[in-house]
């Protein structure tokens, strides 16, 4: 299967800080990946690369085979939505009309939002269950309604690959389940891609095909779930002590040193 | 929250207070007109005195009015949505302080009022363009950055501004003074502004859906497909020279440009779409009201016009906004 998402020897920097040197990866349809690391190492900034907001140091970022560089910008936007860390928005506009925003790239220079436009917005609001606050303006939501909107924007956008900076940020658990459950959804049923940063273990190992590990001074691991989710990597990962406990079928991630105690 | 407003209802309303403005700005004056008296002398009969009052001192004046007032609220939505930031208006970036230092030499000079005029829009181009020099700096362009430029240039040429007027001697300060509050006494053909504010308004709508888009963030517009930083440049000189063009016509009119986008926004909501046009006739016919009131309630004095405008607008926007539902 050809690679959806690729990149070639890139190389990342922020700020003369080195993210990741010469990465090498093939991302498929289908796929679930995490991005994990500390805070500042650079999942941001990756994330931004290979959307094509940020220019590499070196190496080049490929969509459906070309290089997002010589792609115009609208056509990138209709086959790939990144999802924001923070809201950047300070003027009034309706949460409908916020997800809206989502159409831009697919509609002509002179064509308003259709009906089409409006039902797919509503619908993508009622997937991240903000269907009822249409009307509300989107400075008077929560943290967590906030959040939910600003992935329905991007589900409105309806990209073959969806690059999310932390998605489960701000919601609570069982929005974070039904957002996860959504997003696995989007890569098994119909075949997105799904490439996140995370900073919840569980969740990644929960609904991760493939994880990438950040661990900052440019090195990185790219390997499947269950090989890369280990005590040791994720205990250097996080530069404090991780254990894996049973769990069902699976195990959970915990930090701490020999498993559960009285806290002092 | 109420409903909004449809196209049908906001617009036919607009455009009624606008025809009200104008007929109200040409009948009142110091030889008052009956409706049946100014209808014939806009139609090319009645006395050779109320055509010449109507035709060739009222009009041109209301619509320069209007002209100013919907090119000063056009480039006040340009600017919010450039900064990103509700508080921004036409001035705040610095034009008015170059056009009025501008105007101000031109005075002190006792230079006629082509040169006032010429003086005020050379100084708006002159900081517009030291603006954009120095708001680029070595780390680039941010809506911050340019902002705080912005203030600086502005708080200097404020600095200037005090300078000229303890300089002016007492004949020229009267109308110092006169221009900075805003006036439309200096006569212009008024056919200029409202061709500029055609044209701009032409211009600047075909892109109101991008602008929808960058208001909601500049990296979020970039992901979305939009080119931000030629918008953001082509926002930034349009805007400027809106506000240039509306200074130049009538001194440093205030509150128009920060107030009229969130009066409409409040009203029928801040797709630009809607608000560029919507904003342009509001801003308007608050600016033509206001002057026809600077002209009449005291007569035979005339008042300046942002006087009145702030007396009109500031107890309306404060209404709405305490009308206004939850956070803006």
């Amino acid at each position: 299967m050809s690679a959806l998402l690729e990149t070639r020897g890139l190389t990342v920097e922020i700020a003369g800080k080195s993210v990741c040197r010469g990465l090498d990866l093939a991302l498929s349809a289908g796929e679930c990946v995490g991005v994990l690391g500390g805070n500042g190492v650079g999942k941001t900034t990756l994330l931004h690369t290979l959307a094509g907001l940020r220019a590499p140091v070196s190496g080049q970022v490929l969509l459906d085979g070309t290089p997002l560089a010589d792609l115009p910008r609208r056509r990138v936007a209709q086959r790939l939505g990144l999802l924001m860390q923070q809201p950047e928005d300070s003027l009034p506009a309706t949460v409908l009309e916020t997800a809206l925003i989502g159409r831009h790239p697919h509609l002509d220079f002179w064509r308003w939002e259709s009906h089409t436009d409006v039902a797919i917005a509503r619908r993508a609001l009622k997937h991240v269950g903000l269907d009822g606050l249409e009307q509300r303006v989107q400075t008077a939501l929560s943290g967590g309604e906030r959040r939910r909107l600003d992935i329905a924007t991007v589900l409105v956008q309806d990209p073959q690959v969806f690059l999310l900076d932390e998605p489960a940020h701000q919601l609570d658990l069982h929005h974070q389940m039904a957002l996860l459950g959504l997003l696995k959804n989007l890569a098994l049923a119909q075949g997105r891609l799904v490439l996140m940063s995370l900073h919840d273990i569980n969740l990644a190992a929960r609904f991760c095909d493939r994880v990438l590990l950040l661990f900052g001074e440019g090195e990185a691991l790219f390997d499947t779930t269950e090989r890369a989710l280990t005590p040791e990597n994720l205990s250097r990962l996080y530069h404090t002590p991780v254990v894996a406990l049973p769990w069902g079928p699976g195990r959970v991630f915990v930090a701490g040193d020999a498993g559960p105690g009285p806290i002092r | 929250m109420q409903s909004r407003p449809t196209l049908l209802v906001w617009l036919p309303a607009l455009l009624l207070l606008t025809a009200a403005a104008f007929t109200l700005s040409l009948a009142v004056g110091s030889t008052p007109l009956s409706l049946h008296e100014l209808w014939a002398a806009l139609s090319g009969g009645g006395s050779d005195m109320s055509r010449t009052v109507v035709l060739e001192l009222r009009l041109p004046r209301a619509i320069n009015a209007f002209a100013v007032g919907g090119l000063l609220a056009l480039a006040g939505t340009l600017m919010q949505v450039l900064l990103r930031n509700p508080l921004a208006d036409p001035y705040i970036l610095g034009v008015s302080g170059g056009a009025a230092v501008g105007a101000l030499g031109a005075f002190l000079a006792g230079l006629t009022s082509l040169w006032v005029n010429g003086g005020a829009f050379a100084g708006a181009l002159l900081s517009t363009l030291l603006v954009f020099a120095l708001a680029h700096g070595r780390g680039g362009w941010t809506p911050t950055r340019l902002l705080l430029t912005g203030i600086a240039v502005a708080a200097g040429w404020g600095a200037v501004i005090s300078l000229l007027l303890v300089l002016g001697s007492d004949a020229s300060l009267h109308s110092m003074i006169f221009w900075l509050m805003g006036d439309f006494s200096y006569q212009t053909s008024g056919s200029l502004g409202l061709l500029m504010l055609a044209l701009g308004l032409a211009a600047c709508w075909p892109f109101a859906r991008q602008l929808n888009v960058l208001a909601r963030g500049e990296s979020l517009a970039e992901a979305l497909g939009i080119a931000v930083r030629p918008l953001s440049i082509a926002i930034y000189i349009s805007a400027s020279l809106f506000t240039a063009i509306a200074v130049t016509e009538a001194g440093a009119i205030g509150f128009v440009g920060l107030v009229v986008p969130h009066m409409f926004r409040m009203v029928a909501g801040g797709d630009h779409r809607r608000l560029l046009p919507g904003a342009v006739l509001l801003g308007g016919c608050l600016l033509l009201f206001a002057d026809t009131l600077a002209r009449s309630v005291a007569e035979p004095r005339q008042l300046p016009v942002g006087v009145v405008t702030a007396a009109l607008g500031v107890p309306l926007f404060l209404y709405l906004l305490n009308r206004a539902r939850g956070p803006l």
